[in-house]
């Protein structure tokens, strides 16, 4: 090249260069300004927003459901409680041979093959660091014996976890209910922050009821999760608040006593605290066993409970409905006095039937040559119908409505239990409204002696007796005593029920007529007085489960068991200062004073006994 | 000439300073890149989860890729001019062989197994292609003819297209910027310039139908993150989310939450800047943009007192294509371009990187030290 014009290029060349450079780096900060503001709008701008995700992106919150409250009943006996349950579980990631594992986990637990396929679906839905349940709930013998081979089982681990337990089985199920798996429908109505990661909800009974106070707040945790979810470390914990402790009124000795006292019979026994209204005894027989409930019960074994003659399930003091027979007769003597329809001394003839003018039927009295002259006291003592189908003809159907509507008959007591019957309390309105037909004169008659429409429940029938052994202070029968929460004990409100307006002397001879019943040679349930140092007031009540032809002969022996009558005892003592009340209802049990009575004795004594001794 | 003053005035206070400008270290470029590495560590040790190993490991690369450095700054300029030809043909060559090796065996295939380590002819071609275009348009007039300039086109083209069939888009970007980067600093007219922009924009649609799918994908991604917030647009939507929580501040060191619980894919190689950013906040972001800022114009610099054509070409060509190499990278990282495999040039985890861009330094040094002799 030639150099002279070579010296002359490079100088043109070099300013060249210098401007380019120089374009290059106005080019340099110019694109870097745009990477700058793209920082700032990252990083100043949007930083709350992406800061945020990235906490929600790290940061999992983990419900930590609370223990359950605890169930005692009013001594302080456990009714319901939490206990530890094993579960086996088997962690994918650190089993290196599942398939071999598997096998021999069935061969020691001697598993069937659809218990191992469950596990194979679970697993195919959860991440592999994940514990996986093969073995939901181990009895102890399952736990020894993989204690011994753990070391084999790398992976496999037990995990301990609260299951609801019911320590009386049959003995209170009706009261103190059970908790069951919650379901999707209830899924959908639950608080949901507060039942988080919960599992299981009351179903019946208390658990149902008290379920808000008894379920406590759910705690959380917040742990930090890699990208899969794993869990790291917990970033920061509120623990969750246990559920409220519930004590009820119920005596589970005492309601220990009445379910036994049952016996093989169906039935129910409700007793009633006479100042408080607190229920000592609620049974219902038969019962049934809450605790497969709260684990799940198989389908069979519900089908067998669901189904059976006996009806274990049904809550026979709260919904069964039953005519009360002869135990309305106090109430309606009581109504006869205070509506001045018949006064205490006088009498009335009783030959052993009673008739209407102008119609031929004969309403029979179960004693068949009649109790001859009765005066109030002695109707009652020795329940003689004759007298009630007068009285109740003299009241006519709608003064004894409105007068037994006073004592809850025909209506709900509001007992703290779901599902509670209103029984049915006759009258033409009622008829009318629901038949579409008159009221005929004769059911006024029948309506005087328990039977008919009339329809209690036992709870409503002890509810009634305890208003008046009360003196006429309505009793409005609760269960749960006291809340104790880790704030402090809630009492229920003190209910202070209407006083129903009565004379002094007339509930002195109904009283007399009861105590009677029990303490003299004609009571109808004279047996269950002796040796004791108190009096009891009581009635006795038989009713007729299907109706007897005219003419025809009830003979207890000869009839099939399902068709004998239902045997009631309604009693309160002691008589002078009343402090338990009791109906029983025996379902075909016959006569109330040979079954009924006894039942509520047991329960009366032991009670005053208990009473007395503290 | 040997009273240069404007290098007599950086006085070396002490005996590292004699021995580096001895060994023909620029100190100024040394001192930043040195910086820039060390933050490296700091950054590798939280982002690859405070793991001693990988620390020590990337330690052998970036002194093995020092040890380059020093070593090509000892090469006088005038070697690689010479040389730049050869050089780049056997790139070529190598490219050539790793695409055919590549459709014998399965898949995409960068390497080439020299056994004790491996080799990516890629990497040399981003030095070779400037030194190639470089050299060819200083043996002519500057700025250059359309003869010339179409030449040195296929020049460009010949390597990227290679790469980009790998298929690298990261890399053949790279190597198409330098190449581009070359004409650009030869005077390349502005006209022309535009010419090209506006025919690349015409044929946009023709690259689109020549691209891979998962090319494709990182397009559309780029363009909607957020339509695939679990697939395609994951990089993208959590790294903006570890840069947006990093704030003003920063999390601290060992305080990103997004790398350290995984959430970060990739948090050690491309996707580092975002752990940084978390960790050390916008000012820390200004901070690392300053160093490289500092090394562009140091870079730059050199190049302006570049007396041959072919030095000052190559040098400039190495400081842009540095800036190029970090404006993708962050770029991408911080959602403004599409997700290209670019790293954070000195930062991210890797060796070959490192010790391409070392290498280029080297040069530079080489460009800048030697002058005085070279023109004696």
């Amino acid at each position: 090249m030639d150099p002279v014009f070579s010296i002359k290029n490079d100088q043109a060349e070099n300013f060249l260069f210098l401007r380019r450079i120089f374009a290059a780096l106005v080019f340099i900060v110019l694109m870097s300004t745009g990477l700058v503001v793209r920082l700032i709008y990252l990083q100043i701008v949007g930083h709350e927003h992406y800061a945020t995700l990235s906490k929600e992106n790290s940061v999992k919150l983990t419900p930590l459901p609370p223990n359950r409250g605890i169930i005692y009943d009013r001594n302080g006996k456990i009714l319901a409680e939490n206990k530890p349950s094993y579960r086996l579980e088997l962690i994918p990631e650190q089993i290196k041979d599942m398939d071999d594992t598997l096998a021999r986990l069935q061969k020691l637990f001697d598993l069937p093959d659809e218990k191992i396929e469950q596990f194979h679906k679970q697993r195919k839905r959860e991440k592999r660091f994940n514990s996986i349940a093969l073995l939901p709930a181990m009895s102890d013998e399952e736990l020894a014996k993989f204690a011994v081979s753990m070391p084999f089982f790398p992976g496999v681990e037990i995990k301990t976890h609260q299951v609801r337990h019911y320590p009386y089985d049959d003995l209170a199920s009706h009261v103190v209910g059970y908790v069951g798996r919650i379901n999707e429908a209830e899924l959908k109505q639950l608080p949901m922050p507060e039942y988080e990661g919960a599992t299981h909800i009351g179903k019946l009974g208390i658990e149902r009821t008290y379920e808000a106070q008894l379920h406590g707040k759910t705690g959380y945790a917040e742990i930090e999760t890699n990208v899969q979810g794993r869990s790291l470390n917990t970033i920061n914990e509120v623990k969750p608040v246990p559920g409220a402790n519930i004590y009820l009124s119920l005596d589970i000795d005492l309601q220990k006593t009445a379910y036994d006292a049952l016996d093989f019979y169906n039935g129910a026994v409700v007793a009633i605290e006479v100042k408080t209204g607190g229920v000592l005894v609620f049974a219902s027989r038969p019962g049934f066993d809450p605790n497969p409930f709260v684990v799940g019960i198989s389908g069979e074994a519900y089908k067998a409970l669901n189904e059976s003659e006996n009806q274990p399930l049904y809550n026979r003091a709260l919904r069964g409905l039953y005519p009360p027979g002869s135990t309305i007769k106090p109430f309606v003597a009581l109504a006869g006095l205070e509506y001045d329809k018949i006064r205490a001394p006088q009498s009335l003839y009783c030959p052993g039937y009673y008739s209407l003018p102008g119609v031929d039927h004969k309403y029979r009295d179960w004693r068949k040559g009649g109790h001859g002259s009765v005066d109030v006291v002695r109707a009652i003592t020795e329940s003689c119908d004759v007298y009630f189908y007068r009285l109740a003809q003299m009241l006519g159907i709608q003064r004894m409505h409105d007068f037994l509507q006073q004592f809850g008959f025909g209506e709900k007591t509001g007992i703290d239990l779901f599902g509670e019957t209103s029984g049915l309390l006759p009258s033409p309105a009622w008829k009318q409204a629901k038949k579409k037909q008159k009221w005929y004169e004769g059911e006024t008659l029948i309506s005087g002696i328990g039977q008919g429409y009339h329809q209690v429940s036992p709870v409503q029938l002890a509810r009634a007796t305890a208003t008046l052994a009360n003196h006429g202070a309505v009793v409005s029968p609760y269960l749960v005593d006291k809340i104790v929460t880790p704030q402090g004990v809630l009492k229920g409100p003190e209910k202070h029920g209407e006083v129903i307006p009565m004379k002094a002397d007339h509930l002195d001879s109904i009283f007399a007529g009861m105590i009677n019943v029990v303490h003299s040679g004609a009571g109808t349930a004279k047996r269950i007085g002796y040796g004791i140092p108190y009096q009891i007031a009581g009635k006795t009540g038989t009713a007729q489960v299907f109706g007897i032809k005219q003419g025809a002969k009830y003979n207890e022996s000869e009839i099939d068991f399902k068709l004998r009558d239902n045997a009631l005892f309604i009693a309160f003592a002691p008589a002078d200062d009343p402090k338990i009340a009791v109906a029983v209802v025996v379902e075909h049990g016959g006569h109330g004073g040979s079954v009924a009575a006894p039942i509520a004795g047991k329960v009366i004594k032991q009670y005053l006994q208990n009473l007395h001794e503290n | 000439m040997k009273t240069e003053t404007r290098r007599e005035h950086f006085q070396p206070s002490s005996m590292i300073g004699k021995l580096l400008r001895k060994l023909h270290i620029d100190i100024p470029l040394f001192l930043c890149l040195f910086l820039t590495a060390l933050l490296s560590f700091v950054i590798l040790y939280s982002s690859g989860g405070q793991d001693m190993g990988v620390l020590l490991r990337q330690g052998a690369r970036v002194g093995l890729a020092f040890l380059l450095m020093t070593a090509l700054a000892q090469v006088n300029p005038m070697q690689f001019k010479r040389y730049s030809a050869i050089l780049f043909g056997i790139g070529i060559f190598l490219l050539l062989a790793v695409l055919i090796m590549g459709q014998i065996g399965k898949g995409a295939q960068r390497w080439l197994d020299l056994g004790f380590f491996r080799f990516q002819p890629s990497e040399m071609i981003k030095i070779t292609t400037p030194m190639m275009v470089a050299w060819y348009l200083a043996e002519h007039h500057l700025p250059p003819r359309p003869k010339q300039v179409l030449i040195a086109g296929v020049l460009i083209i010949l390597p990227t297209l290679l790469i980009a069939k790998q298929p690298d888009l990261g890399t053949a970007i790279l190597v198409a910027s330098a190449g581009a980067a070359v004409l650009f600093f030869a005077g390349l007219s502005y006209w022309f310039i535009g010419a090209i922009i506006g025919l690349i924009g015409a044929s946009t649609p023709v690259i689109w139908h020549l691209m891979h799918d998962y090319q494709r994908d990182r397009v559309r991604t780029f363009l909607n993150p957020e339509a695939d917030p679990l697939g395609r647009g994951y990089h993208i939507i959590q790294s903006k989310i570890a840069i947006g929580s990093g704030g003003i501040y920063g999390k601290g060191w060992l305080g990103s939450t997004q790398s350290e619980l995984e959430f970060l894919p990739e948090s050690s190689t491309d996707f580092i800047f975002a752990v940084y950013a978390e960790e050390f906040g916008l000012f820390g972001c200004f901070g690392l943009l300053a160093l490289y800022m500092l090394i562009i114009a140091r870079s730059l610099y050199i190049a302006s007192q570049a007396r041959d054509s072919y030095n000052r070409l190559l040098a400039s060509s190495l400081a842009f294509t540095f800036f190029v190499y970090v404006f993708v990278n962050i770029g991408m990282v911080i959602g403004i371009l599409p997700v290209v495999g670019v790293p954070l040039p000195l930062i991210s985890y890797g060796g070959t990187s490192i010790v391409t861009l070392l290498s280029g330094f080297g040069i530079l040094m080489s460009i800048h030290t030697h002058q005085k002799f070279s023109i004696a």
